[in-house]
């Protein structure tokens, strides 16, 4: 019988099934217990209690759920935990800058892009990882990457924010 | 290429670790701003809409509920012009549709919804500021034994003109709070606006970059548990059995529950749990009368309708039918528009806590009253035992307004573990299968022109669903859905038709399918604009006519109407070639419409490659709102609307078979995405004198315009969408 470990925010009883892993998540390494299939998306939001990566699907469809591993874009609602170790760096959007100063943040703010807000997380994440593997991408570049979905209708405010941050002019 | 990337994935997690202290996540109390009756902190009220905190921050109270639109920017720019306050220090606060209720209804009504935010409450709204400001002025007055008329307000402080003496509102706000209200509270001429009017940056954006927005999703409260729920994919349909045996033994969860006679819902520790162990969980379900629903059976039902010897009135002058009949010539077309789903990014979500005594219900809701109602039904006590707390909506569209089934599901559950928190949150499968659907309707109609080309006759037939006898049917009056004619109606009111033609009919055959309707975004405007508008351009080209010139002739007493066409026609360049784009011939398409009180039109300019590719490259939208309180805040409105016009015009549809919707998530309800999205230029006219909203409008012009520039394209007429459905190659 293995040692049961003190329990997580949200989870209320340890039971057979749930496995103990590490992640490091906004430069922090943490433990978490859950089940193993348990999508990134549900451990950040439950366990971690960091509601600001968003549920829009399930399904990689959205983008909503949207984080940085090592850097990449990636959509945590359809990878399960146990796909991470504690050598991944996972960043959310609580983590992405101190104080909203990243390029994407900022030009999000000077641009009034979110409009209920909900897919914003996903967008800024998305977004900032667009500019980090490329940094000055032509709008075409960026309407293909960008595949988050926006039901308020953000769209040519967040291509005018990713070159705004990335430093280009609006083409037209 | 789609920029995710996905890591690879490795085998079972690491061993057992006993350190769990990296972080401490406290349950956190919801970050809900509430009014309370006597002022936020122990500050006095100046009156309901504003309070002055001794630092001399403003907080103006918000009945309306913010859903993305903007209206709580709007609303606050309102007040604050009145109050002549310091905008940099304004902050806003949401009351509960509790309080509203213990104190009459100060705050009016909570619904938001039909573009009403702003046009149906900036009197009162302005009034609460401009009044506030009267009793600051007032008692800074009393406080130096002058008259109030010598003093004046601007940017928080007050001035007493003859000595220059200077107070701020934050010193006086308990004497003025003391005050008897003005009665007589003259408002300013729009002309002289300095906060409202202009292009402000919304207060809300700030906590939307990083995180820290706490939407109903994100809703946590000491002891909590969460609720997954199922409810019969087969609307009408009731729970037979449920074997919840494998449910129970799976970790976390703590209650299998019937929820009414329709849905199953699993309560755990964590949502996930929740719904894992909900999938498990083998429901038997009694599909009822709709078992073998179906969207092409229901057709047939609406294309009788077409027909039909009875239908209700909607707009009648001179005589149609004789008119068609001896017209030189007659064109007749059948247009269709399929079910919708609002698919707001955030999922329905409501958090309850039952005790014999009270429940509290937190929500995203467009309509606090209404969900407040609902609280109290579902919990058996009545409404002045209930609260409702309004949480930051993720999107709206009309699907969080009217109809709170997913209160009273929470409700319901939560009723069955009295004293323990609960959070439902509906799956997006679930979202999809159990929405409160945009009405499916078809329409024929059929024009007479005479031998000069003069349109001389206008039949309307529409056939289908009814959003009201849905769900408001004591509104149905003789049959009569009287929000069915938006768009079309006679003139004098909030959504009328932009032509004069000598014989017109239009008239609905009510036929209602087993699916639920809803109000959704931009509501029987949508489909309207589409069957006026794209048979005014089957008209003109039937009479050898263009058609901006063809809809001019008749819309000289409709000016209103044309000046928004006129503007989107004069930016174009109509009647010149558009250049091409990519080797692509480019071709435009042109609707208007009125609705919510605004005019707006639209011409989208598109080419359609030789394999049938289409490519909405620009449209450019005209709005005509009357004032307009934030027009980059309108301007993002436009904007929006096409997003959501173009997702149902290009790619959306709900359809039925075996009773039940068919697109459960994304990858079958496809939406606009970037890669599509055209450029938008937005003009806002402001002809000043009316109030109309923003939210709605400009989607029923959206499908319309791009189908226009689609026959100029190809030569083909698209009647049914989605258009993903149609062969676009040239004719
Ligand atoms: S929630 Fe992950 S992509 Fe939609
Ligand atoms: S801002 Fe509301 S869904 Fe994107």
């Amino acid at each position: 019988m293995p040692t049961k470990p003190p329990l997580g925010s949200g989870i209320t009883e340890w039971q057979v099934g749930a496995e103990v892993a590490k992640l490091n998540v906004n430069g922090r390494v943490v433990d978490i217990q859950v089940e193993e299939d348990t999508p990134l998306l549900w451990v950040l939001r439950e366990q971690l209690g960091m509601t600001g990566t968003k549920y829009g699907c399930g399904v990689a469809q959205c983008g909503a759920c949207t984080v940085h591993v090592d850097g990449a874009a990636l959509r945590a609602c359809a990878m399960p935990v146990s796909a991470f170790n504690e050598g991944q760096k996972i960043v959310t959007i609580e983590g992405l800058s101190p104080n909203s100063s990243h390029p994407i943040q900022q030009a999000w703010l000077a641009l009034d892009v979110p409009q209920c807000g909900f897919c914003q997380s996903g967008m800024i994440m998305a977004a900032s990882a667009l500019l980090a593997a490329n940094p000055k991408p032509t709008e075409a570049q960026i309407r293909e990457e960008m595949t988050n979905i926006c039901r308020c209708g953000t769209y040519n405010r967040v291509i005018a924010g990713i070159q705004r941050a990335a430093g280009i002019g609006t083409s037209g | 290429m789609n920029a995710i990337t996905n890591p690879s994935r490795r085998g079972l997690l690491a061993t057992v670790s006993s350190a769990l202290g990296a972080f401490t996540f406290g349950f956190h109390a919801p970050l809900v701003k509430s009014a309370a009756a006597q002022g936020s902190a122990g500050v006095p009220e100046i009156n309901v809409w504003v309070v002055v905190r001794p630092g001399d921050t403003v907080v103006i109270r918000i009945a309306r509920s913010e859903m993305g639109q903007g209206t709580l920017t709007g609303l606050a720019q309102l007040v604050a012009e009145e109050l002549e306050c310091d905008w940099s220090k304004v902050t806003t606060e949401y009351p509960t549709p509790g309080q509203n209720l213990a104190r009459n209804r100060a705050w009016g009504n909570m619904s938001t919804g039909g573009s009403r935010g702003i046009r149906d409450s900036h009197d009162y709204v302005r009034k609460g500021g401009a009044a506030a400001r009267m009793m600051l002025v007032q008692a800074a007055a009393n406080g130096w034994g002058v008259a109030a008329g010598e003093c004046s307000a601007a940017n928080s402080m007050i001035t007493h003109g003859p000595s220059g003496r200077s107070t701020s509102f934050g010193a006086v706000a308990a004497a003025a709070a003391r005050l008897t209200p003005p009665t007589d509270i003259p408002l300013k001429d729009p002309k002289n606006w300095k906060i409202a009017g202009k292009s402000i940056a919304r207060l809300d954006t700030a906590e939307k970059l990083n995180g820290s927005q706490v939407y109903g999703m994100d809703l946590r409260l000491p002891g909590m548990l969460n609720a997954a729920i199922h409810a019969c994919p087969v609307f009408g349909g009731k729970i037979s059995a449920i074997d919840s045996k494998a449910a129970e033994a799976m970790p976390g969860v703590k209650h299998v529950l019937r929820v009414g006679d329709n849905a199953v819902a699993v309560v755990a520790d964590t949502w996930w749990r929740a719904k894992k162990a909900l999938d498990a969980v083998k429901i038997t379900w009694d599909e009822g009368q709709h078992a073998s629903a179906s969207s092409a059976a229901f057709a047939e039902v609406i294309k009788a309708g077409l027909d039909a010897p009875e239908a209700a009135v909607g707009n009648r002058n001179g005589d149609a039918r004789a008119a068609l009949v001896g017209a030189a010539k007659r064109i007749e077309a059948v247009y269709g528009y399929p079910h919708q789903n609002h698919a707001c990014m955030e999922v329905m979500n409501a958090t309850a806590l039952w005790t014999p005594e009270r429940c509290e219900v937190w929500t995203p809701t467009q309509n606090g009253e209404a969900a407040l109602a609902a609280t109290a039904e579902a919990a058996g006590l009545p409404p002045a035992r209930c609260e409702v707390h309004k949480i930051h909506l993720g999107g709206g569209f009309g699907r969080r307004g009217a109809v709170h089934d997913w209160v009273r599901q929470a409700v319901t559950i939560a009723k069955q573990i009295p004293g323990t928190p609960m959070k439902l949150i509906w799956s997006r499968e679930e979202d999809m299968l159990q929405g409160r659907f945009h009405p499916v309707t078809m329409c024929k109609l059929q024009g007479g022109l005479d031998a000069q080309g003069n349109l001389v006759g206008l039949h309307m037939r529409i056939s289908g669903q009814s959003i009201v006898a849905g769900i408001f049917p004591q509104n149905i009056r003789d049959g009569r859905d009287p929000v069915a004619f938006q768009g079309l109606n006679a003139r004098g009111g909030e959504a009328d038709i932009g032509y004069t033609i000598p014989n017109l009919l239009i008239d609905h055959a009510m036929r209602n399918p087993h699916v639920p309707p809803g109000f959704w975004r931009g509501v029987n405007l949508n489909q309207n604009a589409i069957y006026l508008e794209c048979f005014m351009d089957e008209l003109a080209h039937a009479a050898g006519k263009d058609p901006l010139a063809f809809r001019r002739a008749l819309m000289g007493n409709h000016p209103r109407h044309l000046a928004v066409l006129n503007a989107v026609a004069e930016r174009v360049g109509w009647g010149n070639t558009a250049a091409p784009i990519n080797g692509q011939p480019v071709f435009r398409g042109l609707a208007q419409t009125h609705g919510f009180g605004s005019y707006v039109a639209a011409c989208a300019e598109v080419s359609v490659s030789d394999t049938g590719d289409l490519k909405v490259h620009r449209i450019v939208a005209a709005t005509d709102c009357g004032h307009a309180v934030n027009p980059q805040q309108i301007a993002m409105q436009v904007e929006g609307s096409f997003v959501y016009g173009l997702s149902a015009a290009l790619h959306s549809e709900c359809t039925v078979k075996n009773g039940r919707i068919e697109q459960a998530n994304f990858d079958t309800y496809q939406v606009l995405r970037m890669d599509e999205m055209p450029k938008v230029e937005t003009i806002i006219l402001q002809s000043g004198g009316f109030w109309g909203g923003v939210g709605e409008p400009t989607i029923a012009v959206a499908a319309p315009a791009v189908l226009n520039a689609i026959f100029a394209a190809t030569g083909k007429r698209v009647r049914d969408l989605p258009l993903k459905h149609a062969d676009l190659r040239r004719a």
